[in-house]
């Protein structure tokens, strides 16, 4: 199933191999903030891979990009804006916080609050009504026989 | 001459399932015996003639018959018999044959293991079971038919796509297809519940153990997919939330949750309606997933073909079997009474709970996996869901998954007392707290991720060794372990299946916090320095294998000058497919793997080399298969087996109602 990135290999066969060496900074805390930020970058032509595993031409030159804006002095937000600002926000592995991916966001908190609320009503009503009724015989008897297997 | 007759078997297969899914259907209504005994034979024999189809293609590919189609676009006379084999599900025709196959295998043993199923019963499940497989086998003769010959034979073929070529891909689709397919028994005792109306503790007991094979199966296929990611896709990650594998995750996260809602009807009584809607849905995620793969409608790396036909005609397949499945829920499900009734503290809540964070779990995997699909469709706006967002999206329901669980699982049932349920697990509880403050103290950087990880998993292992303890009753060490072999199965599984839970947590955990990374230029003959390991390039060889060639570098790792190993990470390239790969080495141990990868030639003579060294990385895996294990014992449970006295204690229970 994970028929893997072959087409993404089949595109853009070429001889690079992700982050290269020579691309890297000298300076480790700069190189470490360039490597988390390609992690969250998106390869514009690939099928969904980031642009520190990527091998394609693109990516190569988004990684310098990167190296270069983090010399240069940007914050990190500044760097990632700088490549939002010329691919969109496409190239972004993580929606922003705004406008409809608040619901994105939001879906699975939602969802679960939805869900307590459904348990939490249909739990107590069942429990109102079994106090008013209790187990029948007939229950009981079937209880015993089920326990028992 | 043999693959016509292959052919010819597939379309007789779609005639029986044509009659299998309806008189048998007419018969259970109309309570005509005859009718419904078309159900058995018509399951068993389906299953052949698909078998015998099956037969057919892997004959065409493993004597190479170019004048198929398929084996042209998929193989090669010098490639390894073993690929030859695994070629016939490479591809999606083939795979799709491969899915009737199972699916009509499990209706076959349906009919050989459910000898004591109610005839109605038996005849609806059957009858379902057929229609999926008409829509599936209709497809595959409309749209993807495995058996087209070509009226100029090639010499030769185009070969298996190289990364396929690996012997742990070659059984992961049988695998994740048994997981899938095995889903749809559980869908078809759904519906043939919401038919007749009734779904009492018999039911629930019929379900599980299909249940929980399927889940079993995903649970392998799942694993061996992470295991072969890891290995063969470049750097090492064992998980990339990519649009397919969420495709097989959300059926495994729903499974979950049917496999314990499952126990509670069967126990209690309860939870009915709920469990029939998960076993609609863990299927519907299933179709789900082959919609994903085949349709192309979503972008993926692992996407099989990108045919429009092909995608509206599985959306059609999926709409009918989830929307009817669905109508037939919204219609019926309030006859579904339950019967047992329990207080907010208890086993049952506790289970609520877990089917809770497990099925937003899997809906979260679903909204950002079609989030981008709506966003374009609906807001106009182009983005990207990847791995970062499911990381701090998904994570926090397993996070909560993971502390209620050794609670939730000792507490008793109806009525529980949450201070006297919790006070086993104290011990529990101080040790894990002190794992993750241990593990924060002697860590370097000083991030949440490998304590959190640690001390969960600590909790829910220890968690699940007390659960097993006391359920060995009271006395001395000696006369608990003398009860051990006495115990349910299913107990012993649970046991194994939760600590898997927590050894795969603490070991995803493990590895992503304290991975050490080395990426550099490397001449021949130099040596350097990885964590405390020196690493040494001794030389790069050109290596000729049966269908490819191969850049073979020899790296000598020693610690403290002793030598630990010596691997052979290679780049190869296959010339008929026109693809490099890049084969990683790896030197496998309990605490940790190195990870070697060689890469292209540099202009100053020497070569890009990446190496890792990864922490408890084979935990992860390990986790799994304990899980798998754990369903196994369960699945071999004393009360699945003896399904002959359960029918007989259940024919009186019946007459009593």
């Amino acid at each position: 199933m994970m028929r893997g990135f072959i087409l993404a290999l089949v595109l853009v066969a070429s001889p690079a191999f992700a982050v290269q060496p020579d691309e890297m900074l000298t300076d480790p805390g700069l190189e470490a903030r360039a490597r988390a930020i390609s992690q969250n970058l998106r390869c514009p032509v690939c099928q969904g891979e980031d642009i520190d595993d990527s091998n394609a031409p693109i990516s190569r030159d988004l990684r310098i990009a990167v190296r270069e804006r983090l010399v240069a002095g940007d914050s990190d937000a500044q760097v990632v804006d700088y490549v939002v600002a010329r691919y969109g926000e496409f190239v972004l592995f993580k929606p922003r916080v705004e406008g409809s991916s608040w619901l994105l966001w939001l879906a699975g908190p939602l969802m679960l609050l939805a869900g307590v609320g459904i348990a939490v009503a249909t739990t107590r009503k069942r429990a109102v009504a079994a106090e008013a009724e209790g187990l029948s015989d007939a229950d009981k008897t079937r209880l015993a026989q089920l326990l028992e297997k | 001459m043999i693959i016509e007759f292959g052919h010819f078997t597939l379309v007789l297969a779609f005639m029986v399932a044509l009659v299998q899914s309806t008189l048998p259907l007419w018969g259970a209504y109309r309570r005509d015996a005859r009718l419904m005994a078309v159900a058995d034979p018509a399951a068993v024999v389906q299953f052949l003639l698909i078998g015998a189809s099956f037969a057919a293609l892997t004959y065409g590919f493993v004597t190479s018959d170019f004048s198929l189609k398929l084996v042209v676009e998929n193989s090669h006379t010098a490639k390894p018999l073993l690929y030859k084999f695994a070629g016939v599900w490479g591809n999606h025709e083939g795979s799709l044959l491969l899915w009737v196959l199972i699916l009509a295998a499990f209706g076959a043993c349906a009919v050989w293991f459910g000898g004591n199923l109610p005839e109605r019963l038996k005849a609806r499940v059957l009858a379902v079971q057929g229609s999926i497989g008409v829509a599936f086998m209709a497809f595959m003769l409309l749209t993807s038919n495995p058996f087209v010959r070509l009226e100029n034979p090639p010499m030769n073929g185009h070969d298996l796509n190289p990364l396929l070529q690996d012997p742990g891909l070659a059984f992961h689709p049988p695998f994740l297809y048994l997981g899938y397919v095995g889903l749809s028994m559980s869908f078809s005792f759904a519906i043939a519940a919401l038919l007749e109306g009734r779904v009492d503790a018999a039911w629930g007991r019929w379900v599980r153990p299909w249940t929980l094979a399927a889940w079993i199966f995903l649970t392998i296929g799942i694993a061996m997919g992470s295991w072969w990611a890891y290995y063969e896709l470049g750097w090492g990650g064992f998980w990339f939330w990519d649009p397919v594998e969420n495709a097989s995750f959300m059926p495994w996260l729903i499974s979950a949750a049917l496999l314990h809602s499952a126990i509670v009807v069967e126990k209690r009584e309860s939870l009915k309606a709920w469990t029939v809607l998960l076993a609609i849905l863990a299927f519907g995620f299933s179709l789900t997933g082959t919609f994903i793969v085949r349709s192309g409608v979503i972008t993926s790396v692992h996407a099989f073909a990108n045919d429009p036909a092909r995608g509206v005609f599985i959306l059609g397949i999926l709409g009918f079997f989830m929307g009817g499945a669905l109508l037939l829920f919204a219609f019926r499900a309030s006859v579904l009474e339950a019967k047992g009734v329990f207080a907010m503290v208890s086993r049952e809540t506790a289970l609520v709970a877990n089917n809770l964070l497990l099925a937003v779990s899997a809906f979260v995997v679903f909204t950002g996996t079609i989030w981008p699909l709506i966003a374009e469709l609906v807001f106009a706006r182009k983005l990207s869901v990847g791995p970062p967002f499911f990381d701090a999206a998904f994570t926090p329901f397993m996070v909560a998954l993971a502390i209620i669980l050794p609670v939730g699982a000792m507490l008793p049932w109806k009525r529980a007392e949450i201070r006297r349920a919790i006070r086993p697990l104290r011990g529990a509880l101080v040790l894990a707290l002190a794992v993750g403050l241990l593990v924060y103290a002697v860590q370097t950087g000083k991030s949440a991720l490998g304590p959190v990880g640690a001390a969960l998993g600590a909790w829910v292992v220890m968690g699940a060794a007390i659960d097993l303890w006391q359920r060995l009753g009271r006395g001395s060490v000696g006369d608990r372990l003398s009860r051990l072999t006495r115990l349910p199965r299913a107990d012993l599984g649970k046991f194994f299946a939760h600590s898997g839970m927590g050894v795969t947590i603490f070991a995803v955990a493990a590895m992503t916090a304290w991975v050490t990374e080395d990426i550099r230029t490397v001449k021949i003959g130099e040596t350097f320095a990885l964590g405390s390991y020196d690493v040494t390039l001794a030389a790069v060889n050109k290596v000729e294998g049966p269908n490819y060639h191969s850049l073979m570098a020899d790296m000598i790792v020693r610690k403290g000058g002793v030598q630990v190993a010596s691997l052979h990470p290679e780049k190869r390239m296959y010339p008929v497919a026109g693809m490099p790969t890049t084969e990683a080495a790896i030197d496998q141990g309990v605490f940790r793997d190195l990870y070697l990868v060689v890469g292209d030639a540099q202009d100053d003579g020497g070569y890009a080399v990446r190496s890792y060294i990864k922490p408890f990385a084979n935990w992860i895996w390990g986790g799994a298969l304990l899980m798998a294990l754990g369903g196994i014992l369960s699945l071999t449970d004393r009360r699945f087996r003896v399904a002959a006295g359960a029918r007989r204690s259940e024919v009186v229970a019946v007459a009593a109602e």
